[in-house]
């Protein structure tokens, strides 16, 4: 695996992100008008409660956290919606780029731009909000591990889609936070969800980490082992979508869509 | 095979160094399917491929780092300046003195002063030049053109094919291209294969198959096997 080639795709990213107010806003924009908007939230919450419970912690930190994964998914397929729009893909793939180099020039590109949002949400949330991640202890640190490997794992497996389905199937990719989002328990604990949808929690690896994340704000412990799961499952996910991704991609060039896609002619 | 499709079907052919090889036919008649097999990006269901020496199937990173191409339906992309756009596909293609040979490709294609000008703002023949420049960076050992010079005006066209055959006489390189352009292959080509239903029904000297099958020019002769291969398969 040449990491040069992986380097490529990601200084590609860069320099269309350099030359493009455009692709560098989004960056910013949505996550600073998210964490802006449970900021107040999360302070009106704190007037009308009269037992002195903190919001900021627990539902804007929630926010923030989910906002991180999020921007890792999305990283990824930004990246790769690049190579769509541009019609790049007969360019990349017949060249010597291997599979793994691609996904992990995508995984790169993604790493900076998450890390560019995470920086920026914390920056608000603590000057304006007042939120600390120190607050959270050492949980932190497995807690933003195990989102971003679901956010990567989930990226891939979107672009697989994509892949396969056509430029037109990318309106699925967007949503897809959206849909897990109230599986994952990231406003509120699992209890309160329905049994069926508890069920369903316990193969989305973010559950555990909220449930960690309000435990250990509240005054609890962390509990290791329910963490180590998500963090076991997301690496699981991780390798189903490359290998998801590289069916797709061994179909497209088994039938000849690899060749055809930059004229768009799967949808 | 496309489904139940018969595409090409047992076409076998070869390209030597310093050789540029011709490869025509009628539309359909499995001129671009055969690219895309030698660029691996479509698997044939049945057949080898080896490009200098390196078998595409068994090794494809390698077989694929000692080719390149060019071709109409797949400009390089337009958000990314020329400068860029070389520079990304010559890391990914392992380009040694990547920034020497950029400089090298942008002056033999006249494109030194649109090295920071954005593909996509290009005309369609100055898109085609940085397309063949990026199919030069590597010095391939085996350069695809699909009708390089198809969007070119003669003035340009003739310069590219200068340049083309300057790369195959100096260097190690051979050349596969397809034309429609019956005159320019004449002239660039050292050999033809004629491809008709995925077959090779003629191969030779482009100057001298008219005259050894009882045509004109090459372009009767090319007219002629669109119309009734079935003729020429039987001779």
């Amino acid at each position: 695996m040449s990491l040069q080639r992986s380097a490529a795709i990601m200084l590609r990213q860069f320099y269309l992100m350099r030359g493009s107010a455009a692709r560098v806003v989004p960056l910013f924009a949505w996550v600073g008008v998210d964490i802006v908007l449970w900021g107040f939230m999360s302070r009106y919450l704190n007037g009308l409660t009269t037992a002195g419970l903190n919001f900021v912690p627990t539902l804007l930190g929630a926010v923030l956290l989910w906002d991180f994964f999020t921007r890792v998914m999305q990283g990824v397929t930004m990246t790769f919606f690049e190579d769509v729009w541009s019609r790049n893909f007969l360019n990349l793939f017949a060249s010597p780029l291997r599979l793994s180099e691609y996904l992990a020039g995508l995984v790169m590109s993604s790493v900076v731009t998450s890390l560019v949002g995470l920086v920026f949400m914390l920056i608000i949330a603590s000057v304006a909000f007042g939120l600390s991640f120190f607050s959270y202890g050492v949980v932190l640190i497995p807690a933003l591990l195990v989102l971003f490997l679901f956010g990567i794992a989930l990226g891939i497996a979107a672009t697989g889609m994509v892949l396969r389905l056509g430029p037109a199937s990318e309106w699925f990719v967007w949503p897809i936070p959206a849909l897990i989002a109230p599986f994952a328990a990231v406003y509120y604990p699992l209890t309160t969800l329905p049994r069926w949808m508890q069920y369903v929690s316990r193969i989305i690896p973010p559950s555990y980490v909220f449930q960690n994340i309000r435990s250990v704000v509240y005054g609890g412990t962390v509990s290791w082992g329910p963490l180590v799961l998500g963090a076991v499952l997301a690496l699981v996910y991780l390798v189903m979508a490359s290998w998801f991704f590289s069916r797709m991609y061994r179909h497209g060039v088994r039938t000849g869509l690899i060749a055809r896609y930059s004229s768009e002619t799967l949808n | 095979m496309y489904g139940d499709n018969i595409a090409v079907n047992d076409v076998s052919f070869e390209v030597t160094s310093n050789e540029i090889v011709g490869l025509l036919g009628p539309n359909g008649a499995g001129k671009t399917t055969t690219i895309n097999m030698v660029l691996g990006v479509l698997e044939p269901s049945a057949g080898d491929i080896s490009i200098a020496g390196v078998g595409l199937a068994q090794n494809r990173s390698t077989a694929l780092g000692c080719t390149n191409f060019a071709a109409v339906y797949a400009q390089l992309p337009g958000n990314l300046t020329v400068y860029q756009n070389l520079r990304v596909f010559g890391l990914i293609y392992g380009v040694k003195r990547l920034a020497t040979r950029i400089d090298e490709v942008l002056q033999e294609f006249d494109l030194t002063r649109f090295r920071n000008t954005k593909c996509g703002v290009l005309s369609s023949g100055e898109q085609t030049r940085v397309s063949l420049a990026k199919a030069m960076l590597n010095r391939p050992r085996l350069l695809l053109l699909d009708e390089p010079t198809a969007s070119l005006d003669p003035s340009t066209a003739q310069e590219v094919r200068a340049h083309i055959r300057k790369f195959a006489t100096s260097g190690s390189g051979g050349v596969l291209w397809t034309s429609h352009n019956m005159y320019e292959v004449q002239e660039v080509c050292d050999r033809v294969l004629f491809l008709s239903r995925g077959k090779i029904l003629l191969e030779g000297d482009p100057r001298r198959l008219p005259e050894e099958h009882g045509k004109a020019s090459l372009e009767d002769l090319f007219i002629a096997v669109a119309r009734e291969p079935l003729s020429l398969e039987v001779s």
